[in-house]
C-alpha cells in the first residue's frame, strides 16, 4: 500500500509540485519571518550586551535624557571622575560626552542611514563592557585622536561614500552647522553591526567644544568594577559619590531597559511579518485542498478498484493522506531552505532602509525549523483530509462501471451551516461595535475571520451570480468560445469556488487594508485642512529637534510676518498613582496668535510655571484649571505646574503645552522641533518660501513646507506602509494565482476527450486557447469580486470601530478597479501554460482517450 | 479459510442468490434489474452467465460478488450471507474470498505486473505463497513480463496478468466480467484457457458474465437471464446450441418490446 502511494506521488510529480509550490512559498514565508526576527533579536542583543559596562553613571529620573533625543545641561567634571575613580569597586571610569542633534552627511551631501536609526556622535574614549570586551573595535585606521579627525562606523562610512583620508561633514548643534573632519579610522560595537544607528566618535575636546560649549565636562561615565566587585556593590559605591541630578545604575538595568524599548518595536515587525505568513499559509491550504479534491476524483477508478480488490475504508483514507504527508515534508523542505534565503533578502532590503542585520546570525534555529515542519504537515494533511475521505467513500462497483461519478451532497446543507456562520460572524462583529467587554478588535476581527471562511465555503453558491453574468458577458464578446469557458466555469462549482477562494482571501485583506489606508488619508487631508494655519511649516521628517538659530535667522526674513517655536519633549506625569511617559510641548506667545486654540475652559495666557492641557490629558490627569500637575523632565528635574486652560485635542501641540521657559528651566538644552510661520499680508509668498529654504540649505534634513506639500508627505508615508503591505500581500495572490493555474492544467487533462470533441468539430486552436483563457479570467473576476465585497465590509466595519482616529471614511475606488484589472491580467496568465497545453493536443489520440 | 455455517447453503455450493431483487430509480423510471433470481453456483465450476443487454447479468454478478447490495433476497458467498454485513466485513470478505476479472482490465498504471498480481495480498497485510505465486504467473505464461507496467503490455498480457490477480490471495470464487470484452480473437482464447485450467487444475470457483457464446463455450454450465430473471440454463454447452438460445432471448424480446 505504501508502495502504491509512493509511485502515485512519483508519477503525478508535475501536479503535486504545484500544490507543492503552495507549501514551499507558504513554509518559505514563514521561516524567513522567524529566521529574520531571530536575527534582527539576536543583533540588538549582541550590541546592548556588547556595549554596555558595568555600571553607568547617568542624569537621574525615569525619563533616560539619551534614549529620549533630547540634550540636558547637567554635567559630570573631571574632579567627579576622580573620585569615582578613587573608589576601591572603581577599576576604571570613563566620561562621555554623548552628542544629540547630529547629522552625518554623505559625500553627495545627504542624509546617510535615511530617517531610520539616529546618528550617536561622542568622544572616544577606550572602555570595556560587561564581557571586559573592548566596547568598540576597530577595523581599519585609527582612533580621533586631535580635533578634526573622526572615526565612523564601517556601514555608515561605506553608505555615505567615504574612504580613509576623505573630509567628512556632519550638522552639528552648536556654531556652524555644517562641520568637516577627516575620516581617520572605521569601527564597530563590540557583537558586530550597529544595528543602523551611526556611530561618529570624536576627540573628547571637539565633542566638548561641540556639544557643551567647550566645559571640560562630561554628560555620563561609564564604569568598570574592580575584579571580585558585583555590579550592584559597583553602582552603590558610585552612587555615593556622583554629583546632584545623577545617579549610577547597574549594566544589567541598563540593558534590561534597552531590550524593554527594542523589544516593543521588534515584537510589532514579528507579528506584523507573521501575519502575512499565515494569510499565504491560509491561502496554500485552500490551494492543497483543492489540487487533492480533484486528484481524488480522477482517481475514482482506481479507488473502487482497491476498494473491489479489498482495501478497507481506512486503507484508502491513508493513501492519500500519506500522499499528503510526503508533499508536506518535501515542500516544508524545500521552503525552510527558501526562507533561509528569504530572511537575507528581508535583512538587505532592512539594511537599505538603515537598519544593518549581520548575516551570520541569520540562520535556521531548531525552533524554526520544526515549526516549518508542523505547519506544513498539520495544514497539509487537514487540507487533504476531506478530499481523502471522499475517496474512501467511492463504491467498489464504481471499478466495474463506466459512469464513474462521485456523488456529491447537495448543497443544501453547505448552505444552511454557512448561512448560520455568516450569521455569527455579524453577531461577533456587531458585539465589537457596540462595545463588548473586552478589545473591539478582537470581536471585529474574529467575526472578520467567520466572514472569509464561510465566504470560501458558500463560494459555489455565492460565485453563482458571477459567473453567469462572465458567462453571458463572455458569449456576448466571444461567441461560442466564451459561452462554452462560462459553461466550464460553472460547470463544477465546488472547484471553482474554491480555487477563486485563494484569491478571494488575498484580496479580502487588500480591500480591508485599502478602505482603512484611504480612510487615514482622507482623514489626515481632513485634519491638516482644520489644524495647518500657518502659511509655512518647517520640522525634521523625524520631528527631532534642530538647532535653534535657524529660526532666530528666519524671524528676519523680509516678508515674515510670525514665527512660532516649539521644543517638543518626553515628560513624566503621574496618572492614577503611577507614572506615565509622555509628550510635552514648550511654544512661544506666537504659537496662541497663530493657532487660535479652541478653549474649553479656562485661558490659554500661560507664562511662567503654568500650562494648558488637551481634554484628552485633562481627563487623565483629572485636572483643570486652578490645578497643579508635577511634571518630571529629562534629567531628573520635576516642576510644578499650574494649569490655566484646558483646550480642545488638536493635532498641532502635545498634550501638556508650556511656555519654553519652563524646559530651559528643567535644564533642557533650547532646540526648536517645529516652526509655523505666517506671511505678511501683501508679501510674496513664493520669495518668502524661497529665503526661508536658503536658510536650510546647508540642513538637508529640515524643510519649509506649505499645507500642500505636508499633505503629500504625511500622505506619502501612508502610502509607504501601504506599499510594503501589498508587497507582502503579493505573496499570497502569487499563491492564490498558482491554484489556478493547478486547477486549469487538471481540468484540461480530466477534459481531453472533450477537448478533442471540439477540435474535431472544428474549434480552432486558437479558439481553443481563448477558451481556457476565458475560464481562467471567469475563476480569478470570482475571486476579486468575492474578496472585495468582503475587504470593503471588513474595512467599512473596521473603520466604524475605528471612528475616533479615522474620523473621515473614505472607499479607494481606483485602487479597487485596478485591482479588478490586475485580476483579470493574473488570470490571463495563470491560463497559459494549461491553455497550450491543451491547444497541443492531437485530435484523433484525445478522442481515444478513456 | 474458516467458514461459517449457515443452515442454507447446501454443499458443494459456492455462491447462492434467493429470490434477489434489485430496483433501480423510482417511479415512472423505476427498472427492475433483478425480478427475483435464485441460483446456486457450484464449487469446482465455470459458470457463465448470459443474456441481452439490460438482461440483468452484471447486476446479478456484482449482487454476488459483495460489491452492490439487492434491494430484497440474500445473496451468500461461500456459505456467508452477505445482508447482515458491515461495510468492514464486506471488505474482508472481498479481499480473502472473492476475486475480480474486469472487462477493462482495472491494473493500477503505476504499478508493474508483479506489484499489481500481489496487490491484494499487500492490500490484507498478507506474506505471498511464493510456490503458488510461481505456479500461477507459470500458469498464465508472464514470467518474463513481472517488471513490466501495464501501459508496456498488450490488451491479452494485461488481461492475464489480472487474472493471476484474482488468484493469488485464493479466493472461493473469481467473478469475471466480460474479461474477453476488450481483447481479439487470439488474446481472448489465451485469458479463456487459462480460466479454464485454473477450475481444471487448480480446482477454482470461476463464475464468468459474457455475451459471447464462444466465451461461454469454455464453461460447464451456462446461465440465461432475461429481463431480470432466469430463464434457461445450458450444461457442457457448445457454441451452436449457446447461439440457439440467444437467438430465441432476442426473438421473444423483439416479440415483447412489439407488443
Amino acid at each position: 500500500m505504501l508502495l502504491l502511494t509512493w509511485r502515485n506521488l512519483l508519477a503525478r510529480k508535475v501536479r503535486l509540485m504545484m500544490s507543492a509550490l503552495a507549501i514551499v512559498l507558504g513554509i518559505g514565508f514563514l521561516a524567513g519571518v522567524m529566521t529574520f526576527s531571530t536575527g534582527l533579536n539576536a543583533t540588538f542583543e549582541n550590541i546592548v550586551n556588547g556595549s554596555t559596562s558595568d555600571a553607568v553613571v547617568r542624569p537621574a529620573g525615569d525619563v533616560s535624557a539619551a534614549n529620549a533625543g533630547v540634550a540636558t545641561t547637567q554635567l559630570v567634571t573631571p574632579a567627579d571622575i576622580e573620585k569615582l575613580s578613587a573608589l576601591p569597586e572603581v577599576a576604571d571610569a570613563t566620561g562621555s560626552v554623548d552628542g544629540i542633534g547630529s547629522f552625518l552627511l554623505g559625500s553627495d551631501d545627504k542624509l546617510v542611514g535615511g530617517q531610520g536609526a539616529p546618528t550617536l556622535a561622542f568622544n572616544y574614549a577606550p572602555g570595556e563592557n560587561m564581557q571586559g570586551e573592548e566596547i568598540l573595535q576597530l577595523s581599519a585606521g585609527g582612533w580621533p585622536e586631535q580635533p578634526g579627525e573622526i572615526t565612523l562606523d564601517t556601514s555608515s562610512a561605506e553608505r555615505g561614500g567615504y574612504d580613509l583620508g576623505d573630509t567628512v561633514a556632519m550638522i552639528v548643534p552648536t556654531g556652524e552647522p555644517r562641520r568637516e573632519f577627516t575620516l581617520v579610522g572605521t569601527a564597530d560595537f563590540n557583537g558586530g553591526g550597529t544595528a543602523g544607528a551611526t556611530l561618529a566618535l570624536l576627540d573628547t575636546a571637539e565633542a566638548q567644544e561641540i556639544f557643551l560649549g567647550g566645559a571640560d565636562a562630561f554628560t555620563s561615565v561609564a564604569l568598570t568594577g574592580a575584579d571580585g566587585v558585583s555590579q550592584t556593590e559597583l553602582a552603590k559605591a558610585a552612587d555615593e559619590v556622583v554629583p546632584d541630578g545623577f545617579a549610577a545604575v547597574t549594566g544589567d538595568k541598563v540593558v534590561e531597559e534597552t531590550q524593554e524599548q527594542i523589544g516593543q518595536f521588534l515584537d510589532v515587525i514579528s507579528i506584523f511579518l507573521t501575519t502575512f505568513a499565515v494569510i499565504a499559509i491560509v491561502v496554500g491550504a485552500f490551494i492543497i485542498f483543492n489540487t487533492f479534491s480533484i486528484l481524488v476524483s480522477q482517481r475514482v477508478r482506481e479507488s473502487a478498484l482497491l476498494r473491489a480488490l479489498g482495501a478497507s475504508k481506512k486503507q484508502v483514507t491513508r493513501s492519500v493522506l500519506i500522499e499528503a504527508f510526503l508533499m508536506a515534508i518535501v515542500g516544508a523542505t524545500l521552503g525552510l531552505l527558501l526562507g533561509l534565503g528569504l530572511s537575507r533578502a528581508l535583512a538587505s532590503l532592512f539594511r537599505s532602509f538603515g537598519l544593518d542585520i549581520a548575516g551570520d546570525v541569520l540562520t535556521l534555529t531548531p525552533f524554526t525549523i520544526i515549526s516549518g515542519y508542523v505547519v506544513a504537515i498539520v495544514v497539509t494533511m487537514v487540507a487533504a483530509f476531506v478530499p481523502a475521505r471522499r475517496a474512501a467513500k467511492v463504491p467498489p462497483v464504481a471499478a466495474m462501471r463506466d459512469d464513474l461519478v462521485v456523488q456529491e451532497k447537495a448543497m443544501g446543507r453547505r448552505l444552511v451551516l454557512g448561512t448560520i456562520a455568516m450569521l455569527v460572524g455579524t453577531a461577533l462583529v456587531a458585539a465589537g461595535l457596540v462595545g463588548a467587554p473586552g478589545t473591539d478588535a478582537i470581536w471585529i476581527g474574529a467575526g472578520a475571520v467567520i466572514w472569509v471562511i464561510t465566504t470560501a465555503v458558500l463560494a459555489p453558491v455565492l460565485g453563482h451570480p458571477v459567473l453567469v453574468a462572465c458567462r453571458s458577458v463572455f458569449g456576448r464578446l466571444f461567441g461560442t468560445p466564451g459561452l462554452l469557458a462560462g459553461e466550464n466555469a460553472l460547470r463544477n462549482p465546488r472547484r471553482t469556488g474554491a480555487t477563486a477562494s485563494a484569491l478571494m482571501i488575498g484580496l479580502a485583506v487588500v480591500s480591508a487594508v485599502g478602505v482603512l489606508a484611504s480612510s487615514l488619508s482622507a482623514t489626515n487631508d481632513a485634519t491638516v485642512d482644520d489644524a495647518f494655519r500657518s502659511d509655512f511649516l518647517v520640522q525634521m521628517p523625524t520631528f527631532q529637534g534642530f538647532p535653534a538659530q535657524y529660526g532666530d535667522q528666519m524671524e528676519s526674513v523680509d516678508g515674515v510676518d510670525l514665527v512660532s517655536r516649539q521644543q517638543g519633549t518626553p515628560v513624566s506625569v503621574t496618572v492614577g498613582g503611577t507614572p506615565d511617559q509622555t509628550f510635552a510641548a514648550g511654544v512661544d506667545p506666537a504659537y496662541f496668535e497663530i493657532y487660535d486654540l479652541t478653549m474649553l475652559e479656562g485661558t490659554d495666557e500661560i507664562s511662567g510655571n503654568q500650562a494648558v492641557l488637551s481634554e484628552g490629558r485633562a481627563d487623565d490627569l483629572e485636572a483643570g484649571p486652578g490645578d497643579s500637575i508635577a511634571v518630571e523632565f529629562p534629567g531628573g528635574k520635576t516642576i510644578a505646574l499650574e494649569v490655566v486652560g484646558v483646550f480642545e485635542d488638536t493635532p498641532t501641540t502635545a498634550g501638556i503645552t508650556m511656555p519654553l521657559s519652563v524646559l530651559a528651566d528643567a535644564g533642557l538644552k533650547r532646540s526648536d522641533s517645529s516652526l509655523s510661520i505666517t506671511v505678511q499680508d501683501g508679501a510674496d509668498r513664493g520669495a518668502v518660501k524661497q529665503d526661508l529654504e536658503d536658510i536650510v540649505e546647508g540642513l538637508p534634513i529640515l524643510s519649509v513646507q506649505d499645507k500642500e506639500e505636508f499633505k503629500e508627505l504625511i500622505s506619502s508615508q501612508v502610502n509607504q506602509l501601504l506599499y510594503v503591505i501589498y508587497g507582502l500581500l503579493a505573496l499570497a495572490v502569487v499563491i492564490a494565482v498558482i491554484g489556478i493555474v493547478n486547477t486549469l492544467g487538471l481540468s484540461v487533462l480530466e477534459r481531453t476527450r472533450e477537448i478533442g470533441l471540439l477540435r474535431a468539430v472544428g474549434l480552432s486552436r486558437r479558439k481553443l486557447r481563448l477558451m481556457i483563457t476565458l475560464e481562467s479570467v471567469a475563476i480569478a473576476l470570482l475571486g476579486a469580486v468575492l474578496g472585495m465585497v468582503v475587504g470593503l465590509v471588513i474595512g467599512v466595519v473596521l473603520r466604524q470601530s475605528l471612528k475616533d482616529d479615522l474620523t473621515v471614511l473614505s472607499l479607494p475606488v481606483s485602487s479597487l478597479l485596478v485591482f479588478l484589472v490586475v485580476a483579470v491580467i493574473f488570470g490571463v496568465l495563470a491560463a497559459i501554460v494549461p491553455a497550450i497545453r491543451a491547444s497541443r493536443m492531437k485530435v484523433l489520440a484525445a478522442i481515444a482517450t478513456e | 479459510m474458516t467458514e461459517q455455517p449457515t443452515g442454507e447453503a447446501a454443499p458443494g455450493v459456492a455462491a447462492s442468490a434467493r429470490d434477489l431483487i434489485k430496483v433501480y430509480g423510482k417511479g415512472e423510471a423505476e427498472v427492475r434489474a433483478l425480478d427475483g433470481v435464485t441460483v446456486d453456483l457450484m464449487k469446482g465450476e465455470f459458470t457463465a452467465i448470459m443474456g441481452p443487454s439490460g438482461s440483468g447479468k452484471s447486476t446479478l454478478m456484482h449482487c454476488l460478488a459483495a460489491l452492490d447490495t439487492p434491494t430484497s433476497g440474500e445473496a451468500v458467498v461461500d456459505g456467508t450471507s452477505l445482508g447482515r454485513l458491515k461495510d468492514k466485513d464486506l471488505t474482508t470478505l472481498r479481499r480473502e474470498r472473492v476475486g475480480f476479472v474486469f472487462q477493462s482490465f482495472n491494473l493500477v498504471p503505476t504499478l508493474s505486473a508483479e506489484e499489481n498480481i500481489l496487490l491484494p495480498l499487500s492490500l490484507a497485510g498478507r506474506k505471498p505463497d511464493r510456490e503458488w505465486f510461481d505456479q500461477v504467473v507459470d500458469a498464465v505464461g508472464l514470467r518474463p513480463r513481472l517488471g513490466h507496467r501495464p501501459s508496456e503490455m498488450s490488451g491479452g498480457q494485461q488481461q492475464r496478468v489480472a487474472c493471476a490477480r484474482a488468484l493469488v490471495s485464493q479466493p472461493s470464487i473469481v467473478f469475471a466480467d466480460e474479461p474477453t470484452g476488450n481483447l481479439d480473437s487470439t488474446s481472448s482464447a489465451e485469458v479463456l484457457g487459462f480460466l479454464r485450467r485454473s477450475v481444471d487444475e487448480f480446482g477454482q470457483t470461476v463464475v464468468m458474465v459474457t455475451h459471447d457464446p464462444v466465451a461461454a463455450s469454455y464453461t460447464d454450465r451456462v446461465l440465461f437471464l432475461a429481463d431480470g430473471v432466469i430463464v434457461d440454463e445450458l450444461r457442457t454447452p457448445d457454441r451452436d446450441h449457446i447461439l440457439a438460445k440467444m437467438a430465441a432471448l432476442q426473438d421473444a424480446a423483439i416479440k415483447k418490446a412489439a407488443s
